[in-house]
């Protein structure tokens, strides 16, 4: 259960590794301490993330998960929802490359595509219905702005999230009065190992403020976060740049 | 009739979706626990548990208000048997004419029969008068496997006691036998008077058990210094015919419900806020006469406090609040003060905070009361509340005190057994009746019960 004042006694990371979404977990460990699932790929990165939740008082198990691979995923979620309620899910994994068109072979975009997209539709669909018989449960959708309006240096990302955030904007409105709630999250350039290799940018974030932004937004029931906040005016004024102009800006 | 429906305890937090089930007959009630889901079936009555104990996140909830008639009635010995729906105020309405009363009656009368078994409620004059399952005769259980037992506390004293404060888990009360006391009059003679502090109050409540068997006082917790814990307090007594002046000796026994002003939907949130609050325990406290004796009231307005406006949980408004309410055992004033200071150095200003002294307790194992101090304060919801009372979960637990499931809505699992060392004793008793969790709610999950 999420308590009335916010607090869950379960959660369940897909994409066990991500900085953003063990910085949530920690955010809610600092509170109580609570029951995690980590599901990744099995490798010395989620031991050790696991190794630290522990250590920071959670009770955590972790599961083989590759968001890749979707003909699985059903049996597995089905399998953890088996154990116990849970009560966020959030979906943190995702895959970013830079690359110029002249650089990008068709099997890796067709990857990136299968993890960012397929995946989180297909947990996205499985999560839901599990939560639906539990009649409770919040939905963490960790989408981009890069979707907001997809940009040339950045399409192929861009597109999968613009994808993956309008199933889980509808997802959400699909799921109204069923006791379960979908958050979109919509951060900035966020200071992780995913974009370690990156040049910072304008408005950039951390972890740590998309953690609270994120847990706030479970608690209050809003369904749509920016981070930072400011992200949602910035963004609404590109998305109706004229096209022409838009390609030109340095993005 | 079935339908899926969100729902939430008084409080109006954390909605969960149910299949709701408006009982028509037992039989139908009897199929739905024996084909019960994995999720469940908790039976809710008018929803003035504050936390999740009538939620039942994927399962059924069994809405039993619809089963409320009167099935037989003694009135040369006050017993009266009537179906679980019925609520307090109509079993009042119905017994005072008679000159019969409820012996046990919460802050409010929007509460059933049995909801009032399942949390084993108690009055403003518990010390006198022990909760409301000391003065049940029996009652109509539908347990787990499907059958109907009647369950005395004589012939089945661990079932009884267990359902007694069991929050539902032992199966659906279908009815009930109540024993009533007598009364002369619908009227309360009562005292009101202020203290200026939180030791004044204390000192007076102790002083009164004797000679008041209903009292309780109210506190303000939102004003700081040495005027933390001012109080009013209100005690009285049933008006005899001869208390009453000649001219209203006639309709003594009248019963008047209170007439509400109900609180429309949509308040934001923000209307009771730490300024309004203070003004408003200002004004109550400067209200209250210094001392009054001997003032006569109707029933209803005395024993009712929170009924004087309907639907007040909207105040609120839509992320809602939770009311934390304790007890701690006499001897355990330190703590007490503790907890007192801890509240009123937060930021979070209880709105009526009601301080009370609790008499000897009844043998179930979750129910509430024990003797000593019980101080209930509502308080509105948000995450940074959630530290605050975990750390007073932890004082309250050492001083030997426990926190109040029908108003929990937020504790940690893992206080519950030191708050009731007889914890192992319900669990027990639960896992004999009903080994398949056939009954269970949000709150059951949420504290592993």
């Amino acid at each position: 259960m999420i308590d009335a004042l916010g607090t869950p006694q379960s959660l369940l990371l897909l994409g066990g590794t991500s900085d953003i979404g063990l910085a949530i977990a920690y955010r809610y460990l600092s509170l109580r301490r609570i029951r995690i699932v980590l599901a990744g790929r099995a490798s010395d990165r989620l031991d050790a993330a696991s190794a630290r939740l522990i250590a920071a008082g959670a009770s955590v198990e972790t599961v083989e998960f590759d968001a890749a691979n979707t003909d699985p995923h059903e049996s597995l979620i089905e399998g953890i929802f088996a154990m116990g309620d849970i009560d966020v899910a959030v979906v943190a994994f995702g895959l970013l490359d830079q690359q110029c068109i002249g650089d990008l072979r068709p099997s890796r975009a067709v990857e990136i595509a299968r993890v960012n997209y397929l995946g989180a539709v297909s947990v996205g669909v499985t999560l839901a219905r599990a939560m639906c018989r539990q009649g409770h449960g919040a939905i963490v959708a960790l989408s981009s702005v890069a979707g907001e309006r997809v940009r040339g240096s950045n399409f192929l990302y861009g597109s999968t999230k613009a994808g993956m955030d309008a199933f889980y904007t509808g997802l959400g409105d699909c799921l109204a009065g069923s006791g379960v709630r979908v958050v979109v999250v919509r951060p900035g350039h966020v200071r992780t190992k995913m974009t370690a290799h990156l040049p910072d940018a304008p408005l950039a974030t951390t972890p740590d403020a998309v953690a609270a932004a994120v847990t706030n937004a479970v608690w209050s029931g809003r369904q749509q976060v920016w981070v930072p906040r400011l992200m949602r005016p910035v963004m609404s004024v590109l998305r109706h740049l004229p096209r022409s102009v838009f390609r030109r800006l340095p993005l | 009739m079935t339908g899926g429906r969100l729902l939430t305890g008084w409080g109006g937090t954390a909605p969960t979706r149910a299949t709701v089930l408006s009982s028509g007959d037992g039989p139908a009630l009897a199929e739905a626990v024996r084909y019960a889901g994995e999720r469940g079936v908790i039976a809710r009555g008018l929803g003035r548990s504050y936390g999740d104990a009538a939620c039942n996140g994927g399962g059924i909830v069994v809405n039993m208000t619809a089963r409320a008639d009167v099935l037989a009635w003694d009135l040369d010995r006050g017993l009266i048997s009537v179906e679980a729906g019925l609520s307090l105020n109509e079993l009042l309405a119905l017994a005072i004419p008679h000159g019969w009363f409820v012996p046990v009656l919460p802050g409010t009368g929007q509460v059933t029969i049995g909801g009032a078994i399942s949390a084993d409620v108690h009055g403003k004059n518990h010390h006198a008068g022990g909760t409301f399952c000391r003065h049940v005769a029996s009652f109509d259980l539908l347990t787990a496997d499907g059958l109907v037992r009647t369950v005395t506390p004589n012939a089945d004293f661990e079932v009884f006691w267990a359902t007694a404060g069991g929050m539902g888990l032992t199966g659906l009360v279908l009815r009930a036998t109540v024993r009533l006391v007598q009364v002369e009059t619908a009227w309360m003679v009562v005292d009101t008077e202020r203290a200026a502090d939180l030791d004044t109050v204390l000192a007076e409540l102790a002083d009164g058990d004797e000679r008041y068997p209903y009292s309780a006082a109210w506190v303000d917790l939102g004003t700081g210094g040495a005027r933390t814990g001012r109080g009013v307090l209100t005690r009285g007594r049933h008006a005899r015919r001869d208390d009453l002046p000649p001219a209203m000796r006639s309709g003594s026994l009248l019963y008047r419900p209170r007439h509400q002003l109900t609180v429309p939907p949509g308040v934001p949130r923000q209307v009771l806020n730490r300024c309004s609050l203070s003004m408003f325990n200002e004004a109550w406290y400067r209200r209250a006469p210094r001392h009054r004796r001997g003032e006569l009231q109707p029933m209803s307005d005395f024993l009712y406090p929170l009924d004087a406006v309907g639907r007040w949980n909207r105040l609120y408004g839509s992320r809602g609040f939770v009311q934390y309410q304790f007890v701690l055992p006499f001897g355990a004033e330190v703590a007490l003060r503790r907890v007192v200071a801890q509240i009123t150095a937060s930021k979070h200003a209880p709105f009526l905070a009601v301080l009370k002294r609790l008499g000897s307790a009844d043998p179930g194992p979750l129910s509430f009361p024990i003797a000593g101090w019980t101080l209930a304060l509502d308080l509105a919801a948000s995450p940074e509340l959630g530290p605050l009372l975990d750390q007073l979960d932890d004082l309250v637990a050492e001083a030997g005190g426990r926190v109040y499931l029908a108003k929990d809505a937020r504790m940690r699992a893992s206080v519950l057994p030191r708050m009731y060392s007889r914890l192992d004793d319900f669990r027990a008793i639960r896992e004999a009746l009903d080994p398949r969790r056939v009954f269970n709610s949000d709150l059951a999950r949420r504290l592993a019960l």
